[in-house]
C-alpha cells in the first residue's frame, strides 16, 4: 500500500521537478548577465540524493562550504593519483589532468583530459566519495555499539542486560526468534545468524542515518544502488553456496510434465531467471524505497524556494509551512520505512537461504 | 552519476568494508551476544525446569505427609478400639469377679445363718428341755404329795412313754 502510493508520488515527483528543471534552464539562459546562481529545484535535488566527490554542507552566498574527500584514481597513462577532491575547485577546475565532467554522457564522472581540454580515457576511479564516507561512518557507529554490547554481555555473563545491550537485545532477538528462526529452520539458523544481523542492522542505521541531514550523516547510502547490490551479492552467494541437490534439481529439473522441459527447457528457464531475480529485486526495491524517500523530503523543501521564485517572497513563506509539515511527516514515514525496510531485506534473505537446502517431502 | 547505473567503485569499498564489518561483528560481537542470549535463556529455563521440580517434590512430601498423617489417625483409631475392648473386657472381667465374690460371701453368710439358727435351736431345745424338766420337777413336786395323783402321773406317763 505504501508502496503504491510512494510509486505514484514518485512519478510525480519526477515528472514535476524534470518541467520545473527545464524551465529553470531557460531562465538561466537569458538571464547569464548576472552570475549569481539561480536555485535550480531539479539539480537541487538531483545533488542531494546522488553521490559526490565532496561533502558539500552548506552555501552562503558564493561561498560553498563542503568537506573535500581523497580522489583515487588509476590510469594508464599516469599510474595512481591520490589528491583530495579540493583541487577540482568543486569541479570548476582541472588538476593534474584529471578533471569532473559537467554534462555529456560521463557527467560527473571524472575523466582524464589532454593539455587542449579533449577527454582522452576514462581513468578507473576508486575514489572516496560521499557515499563511501556514510558508509564508513555507519561502520564506525555499527562497530561502536555492537562491540560495546558484546563486551557488557561478556560482563553480564548470567545476568539482566543493561543499558545499550537492554536496547539492542529486543532487535537482536527479533531477527533471531522471528525472521531466522521460522524462514530458516531450527537446525540451520544459527550460521546465518552474524550475516542476517549485520545486514539487518547495516540497513537500519544506514537508513536511520540517512535522515539526520547534518554531517556527517544524511549520505544517501541506502539509496544508492552499488551499495544495495553488493548486500543483494551478498545474499546472493551465500544462498548459493548453502544449496543441496535438491535446489539444483528444482531449477534444472523440475518435477513437470515433461514437454516443459524438452525439447525447450522452459521451466529451467523460468527457474534460473528466478535465482537471478531474487537479489535483483533485493536491491531494487531497498534502493527505490531509499532514494524515493529522500527524493520526496528534498523536493518539498525545493517547493518553497520554487514558489519564492515564481510568485515572490510571500508566497515561499506561506509555502514552507506546508512544505515543512509535508517533510516531517516524510521524514516520520520514512523512519518507519528505515525499520520496514531493513526488515524485508533481512527476511528476504532469510528465506531465500531456507530455500536453497529444501527438506525432499512428497 | 546515474542512479540506477552502480558506480563500480562505490562496489568495491562496499565490499570491502562490508566484508571486514562483517568478519569483526562476527567474530567480536555476533558471537559473544547470541551466547549471552542463548545462555541466558538456557538458565532461565534450567531455573524453571527445577523450580517445576521442586513444585513436584514439594506435592510429593505433601503427598507422603498426608499419608502418613492418614496412616496414623487409622491406627489411633485401632489402638483407641483397642483400649475401649480392654477397657470393656477388664470391666466385665470385674463384675463377674465381683459377682462371683459376693456369691461366695452370701453363700458363706447362709452358711453361718444356718449354723447359727442350728446352734439357736439346738440351745432352744436345750433351754425348753431343761425348762421342762424344772417345770416337771415343780408339778412332779406338787402332785406327787398326793398318792393318788402320783399313781394317775405315773399311769398317764407309762401311757405316753408306751406311745413312744
Amino acid at each position: 500500500m505504501i508502496r503504491t502510493i510512494r510509486a505514484l508520488l514518485l512519478i510525480l515527483i519526477v515528472l514535476f521537478t524534470g518541467q520545473v528543471a527545464f524551465a529553470e534552464e531557460e531562465a538561466t539562459q537569458t538571464n547569464t548577465t548576472t552570475h549569481s546562481e539561480e536555485f535550480n529545484a531539479g539539480k537541487f535535488v538531483i545533488e542531494h540524493v546522488s553521490d559526490a566527490f565532496e561533502w558539500h554542507i552548506l552555501t552562503i552566498g558564493e561561498t560553498h562550504i563542503s568537506v573535500p574527500l581523497p580522489v583515487i584514481l588509476y590510469s594508464s597513462a599516469k599510474g595512481w593519483n591520490i589528491f583530495m577532491s579540493s583541487k577540482f575547485h568543486h569541479g570548476h577546475e582541472t588538476y593534474n589532468g584529471f578533471r569532473i565532467e559537467q554534462e555529456g554522457e560521463n557527467e560527473g564522472k571524472i575523466v582524464e583530459v589532454n593539455e587542449q581540454g579533449e577527454v582522452i580515457d576514462l581513468p578507473v576511479d576508486l575514489s572516496i566519495t560521499k557515499t563511501v564516507v556514510g558508509i564508513i561512518v555507519s561502520v564506525v557507529i555499527l562497530l561502536f555499539i555492537f562491540l560495546n554490547i558484546a563486551r557488557s554481555a561478556k560482563k553480564n555473563a548470567g545476568k539482566a542486560p543493561s543499558g545499550m545491550q537492554n536496547l539492542f537485545e529486543p532487535i537482536i532477538l527479533f531477527v533471531r526468534d522471528d525472521v531466522a528462526r521460522p524462514a530458516i529452520g531450527e537446525k540451520r539458523y544459527e550460521k546465518f545468524m552474524p550475516y542476517l544481523l549485520t545486514l539487518f542492522f547495516f540497513i537500519l542505521v544506514n537508513n536511520l542515518l540517512g535522515l539526520v541531514p547534518i554531517f556527517p550523516f544524511g549520505a544517501n547510502v541506502t539509496g544508492n544502488i552499488a551499495v544495495t547490490m553488493v548486500l543483494a551479492l551478498f545474499t546472493f552467494f551465500i544462498t548459493t553456496f548453502n544449496t543441496n541437490h535438491h535446489y539444483w534439481k528444482e531449477i534444472y529439473n523440475p518435477e513437470v510434465p515433461w514437454w516443459l522441459k524438452f525439447p525447450i527447457p522452459l521451466m529451467p528457464i523460468v527457474e534460473l531467471t528466478g535465482v537471478i531475480t531474487k537479489p535483483v529485486v533485493l536491491m531494487v526495491r531497498l534502493f527505490a524505497n531509499m532514494l524515493a524517500g529522500h527524493l520526496i523530503v528534498t523536493v518539498f523543501v525545493s517547493l518553497i524556494f520554487i514558489f519564492a521564485k515564481l510568485m515572490g517572497g510571500p508566497a515561499g513563506y506561506g509555502v514552507s509551512v506546508v512544505s515543512i509539515l509535508f517533510s516531517v511527516f516524510m521524514v516520520l514515514l520514512d523512519v518507519l520505512v528505515s525499520f520496514i525496510q531493513a526488515y524485508v531485506f533481512t527476511l528476504l534473505s532469510a528465506l531465500y537461504f531456507g530455500m536453497a537446502k529444501p527438506e525432499h517431502h512428497h | 552519476m546515474g542512479f540506477v547505473t552502480p558506480d563500480y567503485g562505490t562496489i568495491f569499498w562496499m565490499l570491502i568494508i562490508f566484508g571486514i564489518v562483517l568478519f569483526i561483528l562476527k567474530k567480536f560481537a555476533w558471537g559473544p551476544i547470541l551466547k549471552a542470549l542463548k545462555d541466558r535463556e538456557h538458565s532461565i529455563a534450567d531455573a524453571l525446569n527445577s523450580a517445576e521440580k521442586a513444585r513436584k517434590e514439594v506435592a510429593g512430601l505433601k503427598a507422603a505427609n498426608d499419608q502418613i498423617l492418614t496412616e496414623a489417625r487409622r491406627e489411633k483409631d485401632v489402638i483407641l478400639k483397642e483400649a475401649r475392648d480392654i477397657k470393656d473386657k477388664i470391666i466385665a472381667d470385674a463384675k463377674a469377679q465381683a459377682n462371683a465374690e459376693a456369691q461366695k460371701s452370701i453363700e458363706y453368710a447362709k452358711q453361718q445363718i444356718e449354723a447359727e439358727k442350728a446352734a439357736a435351736i439346738n440351745d432352744i431345745k436345750k433351754q425348753v428341755a431343761e425348762l421342762s424338766v424344772i417345770i416337771a420337777e415343780k408339778v412332779i413336786k406338787k402332785q406327787v404329795e398326793n398318792p393318788q395323783d402320783q399313781e394317775a402321773l405315773i399311769q398317764d406317763m407309762l401311757k405316753d412313754m408306751k406311745l413312744n
